[in-house]
């Protein structure tokens, strides 16, 4: 029972730590984007993390504004419509496996929340109980933007939910199973069995359906502000407001890891399998622990670097030593003890965590990157038009996914 | 041995603590201040005319309606998806493709219909 509150709580607190570090990377890459500096402002004594404090900064401000509920709302509604926005987003992660399982005395342990052997379903049913969230918010609201925002944006969920389904049945095709686990193992480490190479089609209509689920530029139409002003949460205020928000980071990175898990391997080490990472341990440990070791003092000597006596002339001046040196420090005693120490001796016990602890960096890399994805193509591209939305998504994404689905098929009966 | 959806109870009591706490959090921190102008409807400071409870433009409802009826038929494909592999194993693909083709030949012509009809046009 412990073991199985730890396997909840651990992907959980991972997900919702990612949130703060996710917008903090939205906002210093917009900025580097648009040629801007920027958060840069908010510090604890003196130390800035180049911006980092100010996402926490956020969350204290909203949680202590007025919770304003507008006289006109329909109340229940209005307070459940964030709570079943945020409640969607929190639940899919799930059934998402995060490693191979090891044996434990005898046993198998699994490392996903919920080894359901219906987990792409779970997750197509939760990804659909979004729109509710989002009608409601739209309803409830009782203001003519929130109702247009909130129809458009169940419109458009739809419409790319489809599209999204599809997609999805190109993998349930060439895996053969509902579990995402299945499907992972499917995928091997070999990089040309992962499902982007094998049916690129259907890796570009998920990835847009992702996308659009996640109501993320080009699609975010629904709070098209030049037109409804904030689309479906006019209305809110404080941390009902902030709510959506965070629904929406935490969809980025549900959905990253889903495109992950499907698309790219899940937690495959590239062209490295489960038993040749765990014959071969014992120097990979060596490799991981000195290449640590090589990265924090590399970071650690760029901010000692950065250091420039007088370019404030206050505390603000040395915060880069502060970070600076204990990475440097932690770098050169990580490296000097591995290669001191020589050879490690692991039991067969610890080749199996060790990788399946390099899988789960592996995985997590993998989703970081798909976030960055995210925020790229955010900050890159503009926004369609409504009619060009609704174009794409039936007249284009669908044909394309039934092309997809059929091709799969008649290419693997061939 | 526990039941596989327990694990899936727990996420939903925790996912419902968090996100309640979030809730009651905002309520109980923030000042309470209320007045008519922050009550009223939001705007843009011109003066509202009538409430949202409106009729709104056929085409949403025209769109669900056609994705229920979709996401119906990848419902149905889902089944045939997973055991397709098995079938081919047992050298039965050719006759699954072909069921299925049928299925999906006629849900083709269905969207056609319904693209020719101008359903799927937003003006």
């Amino acid at each position: 029972m412990l073991v199985l509150i730890l396997k909840i709580l651990i992907p959980f607190l991972l997900i919702f730590n990612l949130l703060p570090l996710l917008i903090w990377v939205e906002r210093k890459g917009s900025a580097y984007i648009q040629d801007r500096r920027g958060p840069n402002r908010a510090s604890f004594f003196g130390i800035r993390l180049g911006g980092l404090l100010h996402t926490i900064s956020d969350v204290i401000k909203l949680i202590t504004k007025e919770d304003i509920i507008p006289a006109h709302v329909n109340k229940p509604f209005f307070i459940l419509a964030p709570f079943l926005v945020l409640f969607v987003a929190c639940v899919t992660y799930a059934v998402i496996p995060f490693a191979h399982p090891i044996e434990i005395n005898g046993g198998i342990f699994t490392f996903q929340a919920a080894d359901l052997n219906v987990g792409i379903l779970y997750i197509l049913a939760m990804s659909s109980l979004g729109v509710f969230g989002v009608l409601l918010a739209g309803w409830s609201s009782n203001n003519k933007y929130s109702l247009l925002g909130g129809l458009r944006s169940s419109a458009q969920m739809f419409s790319y939910e489809i599209a999204m389904g599809l997609a999805l049945l190109s993998v349930l095709l060439l895996g053969g199973s509902l579990e995402l686990s299945a499907l992972i193992d499917d995928q091997t480490a070999a990089v040309w069995r992962w499902n982007f190479i094998r049916n690129p089609l259907a890796f570009i209509l998920f990835l847009t359906a992702v996308f659009a689920e996640a109501n993320r530029l080009p699609f975010d139409l629904p709070e098209g502000e030049s037109e409804l002003v904030a689309g479906y949460h006019v209305e809110y205020s404080s941390m009902k407001f902030a709510m959506f928000f965070m629904a929406e980071y935490a969809h980025m990175i549900v959905g990253s890891a889903l495109i992950t898990a499907l698309f790219f391997g899940g937690w495959q080490v590239p062209f490295l399998s489960t038993e040749f990472l765990r014959t071969n341990a014992e120097s990979g440990l060596f490799m991981v622990l000195l290449a640590h070791g090589v990265l924090f003092m590399i970071i650690g000597f760029f901010l000692l670097g950065k250091f420039k006596s007088g370019k404030y002339g206050d505390k603000r001046d040395y915060e880069v030593i502060v970070i600076g040196l204990p990475m440097t420090v932690i770098g050169l005693a990580l490296g000097l003890y591995t290669l001191l120490h020589g050879s490690f001796q692991l039991g067969d016990m610890g080749r199996q965590v060790f990788a399946a602890v390099l899988q789960f960096g592996v995985f997590m890399a993998k989703i970081l990157f798909f976030c960055w994805v995210f925020i790229w193509i955010r900050w890159t591209l503009p926004r369609f038009r409504y009619d060009q939305l609704m174009h794409l998504g039936w007249k284009v994404m669908i044909p394309l996914g039934l092309a997809s689905v059929a091709g799969t098929a008649i290419v693997m009966v061939l | 041995m526990e039941h596989p959806f327990l694990p899936i109870l727990l996420v939903f009591v925790m996912a419902a603590l968090f996100t309640g706490a979030f809730l009651g959090l905002s309520a109980i921190l923030g000042p309470k201040k209320p007045n008519p102008s922050k009550l009223s409807v939001y705007e843009c400071g011109l003066e509202p005319v009538g409430d949202a409870r409106e009729r709104f433009s056929v085409k949403f409802f025209l769109i669900a309606m056609l994705f229920i009826l979709f996401d119906i038929e990848v419902v149905f494909l889902i089944p045939w998806a997973v055991t397709y592999k098995g079938f081919i194993a047992e050298g039965m693909g050719l006759f699954m493709l072909i069921e299925m083709g049928i299925f999906m030949v006629i849900l083709a012509i269905g969207l056609l219909y319904v693209w020719r009809k101008g359903a799927l046009d937003w003006r």
